[in-house]
This record gives structure tokens, sequence and C-alpha cells, in this order.
């Protein structure tokens, strides 16, 4: 190959982008836990993290976002992989129904929660369509801040629409690389669909289920703007909404730097959940 | 005799009618989980397309809109600094793509033609950073940007979005650069061109489509943010920034024609980059 004459080639190429993920990535990781481990005037203590903890929305952020990961993450898994058995299923047309699945990976959060907020607000579509067919006599108020749970369900719908599709790509992905004969043989030997979800699909999927799961838990500790939409500021609260409210209302960047430092450490925990809940077949041998 | 014979074509007949039954099954499954995705599309669309007195008294809201007007997305466009933030968006957004390609590209050409010592742990890197917190980014930065000089700067955002947008930009200029063929360049470095020569002559005009739909989803990305820019932006924000802020003194039909002109890129920007959707989140699943 073109090793030879040109060795040095490739690290010429990759250089750009190295020094600039590691002053836009390493540099500020390094610097949001030097921040968090400092008080507002610049001496290091843990003064920043015992405000954060002693905040009265500190219980209510950590409850709500681990509360909608948890909540959202199966109903999405399930979305996903029906969507990705549909595609991979070579229905006419396939090329349009993975188009319009994938379509909200391109939706921003704010866009995706203004979406609902028009759906779930009292004169909004779904009192509209519910009153139309005659379920309802008059507006239901859905996003009623007595009613915690009704308002995390307003997140987990808008959520479960607009982050399926990440999954589902990755799924898609992972079904395609199933190779055909697997799925043969398990007809010959007479299994039907279910049994070859179960047998053949699952197991060999494992590597993209993992992928998926740690990149969705991930993104899902980030949520802000659905939460802020649909469930205002009471009791339904995201981490980094809060992270957001002290760095730009309050002024405090120590901190929001250190919410910051608690989505990253709740995402490297969440995983090495996955990894060792999950392990691929590689991991296994080790 | 005559037995034997009718018994397997009634066999396969009933297996043929289940397999169809099952077929239609799954017909009605995926219309309902596209309606689920593109309903609440709808809803913004028509919620942006009806004047603004019928959206703000009329209930229930109708599904076919008795009067369409552009005076609510007008009405929008027109709110103080609207205008202004939506340029700025889409500045920060031409920069963010001319930096991400300018460092992004180079990298994902690496990662296409070369094999090289340190591959896989680059590919690595990428791919974790991709999922990295945006929370633990913007904190840090906001304080750095201020110590430089370019806190409440086009510039400044669109530094980060870069940071934001290079992991999507590599692995997708990566795979464009994957399906040119690597055959034609070398034939033309034979025939005695440059290396360089050959990239620009042969592989460059090759890949320039994908490249553009690489170029128009950094874009997106870049629009889209909406955490990033509300904590490094105060006195001159981009268009999420401005309408995240507003979000919840502004009037409902703000709202609604917000939604919906922030919704439009994003549709857009799949249906170009559809091809690359499985490379791109996909690949990460040998």
């Amino acid at each position: 190959m073109t090793t030879g004459r040109l060795g040095w080639a490739p690290y010429a190429l990759l250089i750009p982008s190295l020094v600039f993920l590691a002053l836009f990535f390493l540099w500020p990781m390094i610097g949001a836990f030097g921040l968090a481990l400092q008080d507002t005037d610049g001496t290091w203590s843990l003064a920043s993290i015992e405000r954060m903890l002693a905040d009265q929305n500190f219980g209510n952020a950590l409850r709500t976002t681990v509360l909608l990961v948890v909540l959202v993450l199966p109903i999405q898994l399930f979305l996903a992989m029906s969507m990705a058995l549909i595609v991979n299923a070579r229905l006419k047309g396939s090329g349009l129904w993975l188009y319009v699945y994938a379509l909200p990976l391109g939706i921003s959060e704010l866009a995706a929660a203004i979406v609902w907020l028009s759906i779930f607000r009292q004169t909004g579509w779904l009192n509209s369509v519910l009153q139309t067919i005659g379920i309802i006599d008059r507006p239901i108020i859905w996003q009623s801040q007595e009613n915690m749970w009704v308002l995390i369900l307003l997140v987990v719908i808008a959520e479960a629409w607009r982050a399926t599709s990440i999954i589902m790509i990755i799924l898609v992905a992972g079904l395609q690389s199933i190779p055909p004969e697997y799925m043969e043989a398990a007809e010959v030997y007479g299994a039907g669909t279910w049994q070859k979800v179960r047998r053949v699909i699952l197991p060999m999927l494992r590597p993209a289920l993992q992928v998926a799961l740690i990149l969705r838990t991930i993104l899902a500790f980030q949520v802000f703007a659905t939460v802020i939409a649909l469930a205002g500021t009471g009791q339904v609260v995201a981490l980094a909404q809060e992270a957001r409210r002290w760095a730009v209302n309050l002024n405090n960047d120590n901190v929001a730097a250190a919410y910051a430092g608690l989505i990253l450490i709740l995402s490297i925990v969440s995983t090495l959940l996955f990894l060792w809940l999950l392990p691929t077949r590689e991991e296994q041998q080790v | 005799m005559t037995a034997d014979a009718t018994t397997p074509t009634l066999r396969r007949r009933r297996i043929g009618r289940r397999r169809l039954l099952s077929r239609a099954l799954l017909y009605v499954v995926a219309t309902l989980l596209a309606l689920f995705i593109l309903a609440p599309i709808y809803f913004i669309f028509v919620s942006a397309i009806t004047p603004p007195e019928i959206a703000l008294t009329e209930y229930p809201r109708q599904l076919v809109p008795r009067e369409v007007s552009l005076d609510t997305i007008i009405f929008f466009l027109n709110a103080a600094g609207v205008l202004d933030s939506f340029w700025r968006s889409v500045w920060v957004g031409l920069i963010t793509l001319v930096l991400a390609l300018l460092i992004g590209a180079p990298a994902g050409y690496a990662l296409a033609r070369y094999a090289f010592r340190g591959k896989s742990a680059y590919r690595l890197a990428v791919v974790s950073t991709r999922a990295f917190p945006i929370v633990i980014l913007a904190i840090p930065l906001a304080v750095t940007y201020i110590r430089l000089g370019i806190d409440d700067t086009i510039i400044g955002v669109a530094l980060m979005h870069t940071a934001l947008a290079l992991p999507f930009t590599i692995l997708i200029t990566s795979s464009v650069f994957v399906s040119v063929p690597r055959e034609l360049e070398e034939a033309a470095q034979t025939l005695g061109c440059h290396p360089l020569q050959a990239f620009l002559r042969i592989s460059l005009p090759l890949a320039l489509p994908g490249l553009a739909a690489a170029a128009i989803f950094t874009w997106v990305i870049s629009w889209n943010d909406v955490f990033a820019a509300s904590i490094l932006t105060f006195t001159e924000p981009t268009l999420p920034a401005r309408i995240l802020s507003a979000l919840t003194q502004s009037r409902v039909t703000f709202q609604f024609a917000a939604g919906f002109i922030m919704l439009i890129p994003s549709i857009v920007v799949i249906f170009f980059i559809r091809r690359y959707l499985l490379g791109l989140w996909g690949r990460v699943v040998k």
C-alpha cells in the first residue's frame, strides 16, 4: 500500500483534528473538574460541590434525570427494535420507512420540545383530538405542577419521539451485519418469527445493542430543553437544566461545573454498567 | 396417493396465507410507527400556517386548517431580535461547516485510505468524543472565552460547535472516501501524478456530493445546538438560544413559528444524508 512511500502522511492528516479535540474536549474536561473543586473566589475547596448537594433543586434534578433515563430507555429500545425489524424486513419502499423513522435524528431538542408543547398544552392537539372524537368533553390540564408523574410521562413521550431514531439506526446497521445464512438455517430448522428474533437476532445484535444503550443513556443524562418546555421549573427539573441555571441565571460557574461533573460521572458509570451487563464475545473471552 | 399430493400444497397454501397475514400486520405496525413520527411534525406545521387569531382562540383545533396564512411566521420573524439571531445562527453554522471540514475531512481521508499504527485508537477516541456531554464542555469554555475576550461572539460559538460536529464530520467524510475507489487514485499515481494531484483531480471530484452531505449535516449540528449557545452568548444569542430564553414568556404563536422554523433544516438534512446514516451511526459495530 501507500504506507511505504508516505508513512508520515496519515499522521499529518490527523494532527489538526487531534489538536482541536484536545483543546475542546480534554482541556475543558480538566477545566470542569478544576472549577467544580474551587470556591467562587478561586480557592481549592469542596464548597461548590457542597452547595450543589445542599441546593433545594438538587434532589429533584437527580431524581427526575435518573427516572427519565430508566423510564424512557426500555420504551425506546422496544420502539427502535420494531422500527429496525421493519426496515430490515424490506417492505415496499424500505428506503422511505428508514427515512421517516430517521427524521427525528436531525431535530433539535428545543424544536422537539416546542412540537410537543403544541400537543400537550391545554388547548393543544392532544386535547383537540380527544375532544373531537368525543373521549373528553373539556380540555385536560396535562402540564399541571401537581402531578409529577404526568409531567414525567409527557417528557418521556417527547424524548421517545425525538431520540429513538439513533437507536434504530444502530440496530439496523447491526441487523444488516447478520449473515443471511444464519436466518436461512433457522428457517430450515423450522424456527418461527419469534424464535428467530430470540435465538438468532438478539444474540447477534448484542454489540449493536450495547453501543446503542451506552450512547442513548449518555445523551439522556443531558436532557434539558424538553423538561424546561413541558415540565417548567417546579419539582420536575433536569441536571443539565440546573447546570445551565447556575451558569446563566446565578452566574456561578463553579456549581454549574459541579453539576457538569456529576453528569459526566453518571455517564461513565452507566457505560461501565452496560459493558458489564452486556458483554460482547471478545469481552467474555478476556 | 392423491391425499399425499394435496396435503403439502394445502399446507403450503396455509403457510402462504399466514405469511400474507403477518406481512399485512407488519405494514400496519410500520404505518402506526410512521404516524407517531409524522403526526407531531404535521401538528406544528398546521400550527405555524394558521393565522394567529385562529391559532390563539380556536378549540378544539382543526386537523385540516380552515384558513392558511404566513402571518404567524412573519410575526415571529419580525419579533425583536429574531431576524438578527436567525442570521447569526446561519453564520455560526457556516463558520462551523468550514472549520469542521478543513480539520475533519483530512482525518476522514486518512482513516479511509491508510493503514497506520494507532488507527483503531484514534477511531475510538473520535467515537467516544461523539458521546461526550456538552454540558461539561460549555461551562469551562465560557470561563476561558471571557479570559480570551471571545465570549458572546460568533467565532466563539462556532469554535464550540466545531468541536461538537468534528467527530461526525470525520466519520462521514471517512465513509465518503471509502466509497471512492482507491484504484482510480493509484492508477493516476502510476501514470505520473503526485499523490496530492491524484487526490485533487480524481478523488475530490468523486467525493464532492458526499462531502456536501457532510457539510450540510455539520451545519445542522450547529443550527440545532441550544445548550452551548445559551451558555456562551448573552447579548447576541443564536436563534435557539433566543427562543429558549423567550420560551416561557412568549406568545403561543411565537412558539409555533419558532418550532417550525427550527424544524425545516432538520427534515431537509436527513434527506440529503440518508445514504450515510448507517455509516454515521452504525459503523461503530464491526
